[in-house]
């Protein structure tokens, strides 16, 4: 099947409560989806406190294309191609580091000032009368358009697509409740990230995010685990991080429901709008009070209150307000998927917070987390078995509503499978821009 | 393991022997035999980053205590752990350990020892480079692990899911 040139065979792949199978295993859509989805929209490449002082930067890819997030000697942050412009290059190769006042181009000593302009190239002469200072090659890095919202630093590969504002739209409150977490307002990210490859298309990760079920059932061995260690303590003794953290893997399907889920144009979502497995997690009076003296008491509460479970923005970022943990989806084939899992640390909170975010991070998240486990295992069997000569469709039927993409930003059951739906409308929007949509 | 403890003062053969059979016991999955060999207040630990010093204020790969052992070992039998089915198996490929310390006053002695682990399951099979850390203490005539560092190879990479003991 050609997809590239065929927007109309694209919109047939979503309908408003199923999806076809090739979107988690055709390599053309892959490759469709770099340039359509990954390219076009704003990605989430690091945030400014990764590169506090000039010169300061840090490496990592968008869509296949390695790129730099470096602070310059004006104090602003800016996303560059990490390509130099003479022969393709890469300026820098560690993840992080500090480059001084210029980048030079270990090849051919290319330099260029950190907003990316040429400055000098050796045997100068030899390009006198070429057609070099006309050419791309003749100018600069390859800037690529960028926006720091609160220290979140977000790129758009393409020269042409949504504003940062069309993207996100309401969705960047979510950040900015992070940053107010603080009582300074300021978020640092706290040491490396812990990274996962599995697999399995992103979207098959993606989708399980804010999916309510499959706690019950893919999750049984973790929360039976916990159980038994938790009346295995010794009477009154405290509960111990790591349990408190896992226990409430084992909520049942009526505490999902009533968690509940909201949508949002653009593919984004936001799941436990109303309670998570993170709301009884012990009381940190220290932390209130910094945060009451900060914003005031009503203020204070009012940023407590908003502690969801995930929110997603699409394509690939996810934010967890209640433990200030961000997940990075970087789609490295079409079977094959990266997670980086960082923290970031509240200024000026107690420890406390850090200690919990960590401890998260590694009981849930890490390679070795028993919870990610059966996750990680049922979604390398979805992709494996997907491809199997049976039905192509995959359901998202649950709790479809007729008429739901019209309700904008709604709030509905923490069961239904509209954040999924929601996501392959705005993926189809990209992928096929154009096409018209099936009522949904 | 039913053997008697060493008597004092321990010798290096005990403890280089210890770090062997420790790994022989997770090769055969004899996951509780392995878990009695941790002190009360035991831990396992592996870092995120090399040369890490700080395990409550920066983020690891795994920290558990006897309780966290436990549990994932309680898992590992599980009929609904999914990730087990089919079951992961895994190998240790031992360099002799090293003796790092000896205090034989307070019972506290120190190995290091290169290996490769392997686990596969199904189909799949990797190799990690690691190298570990004990530190073993005597309590009640019998050497016991107050902690077990892992420092892997390619800590920082995106790593595939592990998960048996390395």
């Amino acid at each position: 099947m050609n997809y590239r040139d065929n927007p109309a065979a694209i919109r047939a792949l979503v309908e408003p409560d199923r999806v076809h199978r090739d979107v988690y295993l055709d390599p053309e859509l892959f490759e469709l989806e770099r340039e359509r989805v990954f390219a076009r929209s704003w990605v989430f490449v690091g945030h400014d406190s990764q590169v506090a002082a000039a010169g300061d930067y840090v490496t990592t890819s968008i869509a296949g294309t390695p790129i730099i997030m470096v602070r310059g000697q004006d104090g602003c942050v800016r996303v560059l191609e990490n390509r130099c412009a003479h022969k393709g290059g890469m300026l820098l190769s560690r993840a992080s580091g500090s480059a001084g006042k210029f980048l030079r181009c270990p090849y051919h000593a290319w330099s260029y000032k950190l907003d990316g302009t040429l400055i000098a190239l050796p045997l100068k002469a030899g390009y006198a009368g070429t057609r070099l200072s006309a050419a791309p090659s003749g100018l600069r890095l390859a800037s690529i358009a960028s926006r720091n919202h609160r220290g979140f630093v977000f790129a758009r590969l393409a020269a042409d697509g949504p504003s940062f504002e069309e993207h996100f739209g309401a969705i960047t409150a979510v950040l900015d409740n992070l940053a107010e977490r603080s009582p300074l307002g300021r978020l640092r990210i706290a040491g490396a990230c812990l990274a996962s490859v599995i697999d399995c298309n992103w979207k098959i990760y993606l989708e399980n995010i804010n999916d309510g079920v499959h706690p019950v059932s893919t999750h049984e061995s973790v929360a039976r685990a916990a159980r038994d260690a938790a009346k295995a303590l010794p009477a009154a003794s405290p509960m111990p991080m790591a349990l408190e953290q896992l226990l409430p893997f084992g909520a049942s399907y009526e505490f999902f429901v009533n968690a509940g889920v909201r949508v949002y144009p653009h593919g984004h979502s936001i799941f436990g709008t109303r309670a998570s497995i993170h709301s009884g997690y012990g009381d940190l009076p220290d932390y209130v009070l910094a945060l009451e003296a900060a914003h005031g008491a009503k203020r204070a509460r009012e940023i407590l209150a908003f502690a969801p479970q995930n929110s997603v923005l699409f394509p690939s970022l996810v934010a967890k307000n209640a433990l200030q943990t961000l997940r990075v989806i970087r789609p490295l084939a079409v079977d094959r998927t990266v997670i980086e899992v960082w923290a970031l640390e509240l200024v000026g909170a107690p420890d406390v917070l850090l200690e919990r975010t960590l401890t998260y991070n590694r009981l849930a998240f890490s390679p070795f987390s028993i919870v990610a486990h059966d996750d990680i295992h049922v979604f390398q069997t979805v992709q494996r078995a997907l491809a199997a000569n049976a039905n192509p469709w995959v359901s998202l039927h649950r709790e479809h509503v007729a008429g739901e993409a019209a309700a904008g930003a709604a709030e509905t059951s923490g069961t239904s499978e509209w954040p999924m739906r929601n996501q392959y409308q705005a993926w189809a929007a990209l992928m096929a821009p154009g096409q018209a949509r099936a009522p949904a | 393991m039913s053997a008697a403890a060493p008597p004092l003062p321990v010798g290096r053969e005990d403890l280089i022997d210890f770090v062997y059979r420790e790994a022989e016991l997770l090769d055969e999955r004899q996951y509780q035999r392995w878990l009695d060999l941790f002190a009360e207040d035991g831990r396992y630990w592996i870092p995120a980053q090399p040369g890490q010093t700080d395990a409550r204020l920066q983020v690891s790969l795994m920290l558990e205590d006897k309780l966290l052992l436990r549990a994932r070992i309680e898992r590992l039998g599980g009929e609904r752990t999914f990730s087990q089915q089919p079951e992961s198996r895994g190998l240790h490929v031992l360099q002799r350990p090293t003796v790092t310390a000896m205090n034989q006053e307070r019972g506290v002695f120190g190995l290091r020892t290169r290996y490769l682990y392997i686990e596969t399951r199904a189909t799949l099979q990797h190799t990690f480079a690691c190298t570990a850390q004990h530190t073993l203490a005597c309590s009640g005539g019998a050497l016991k692990i107050v902690e077990k560092r892992i420092d892997l190879l390619n800590a920082d990479a995106p790593l595939p899911m592990v998960q048996l003991f390395m």
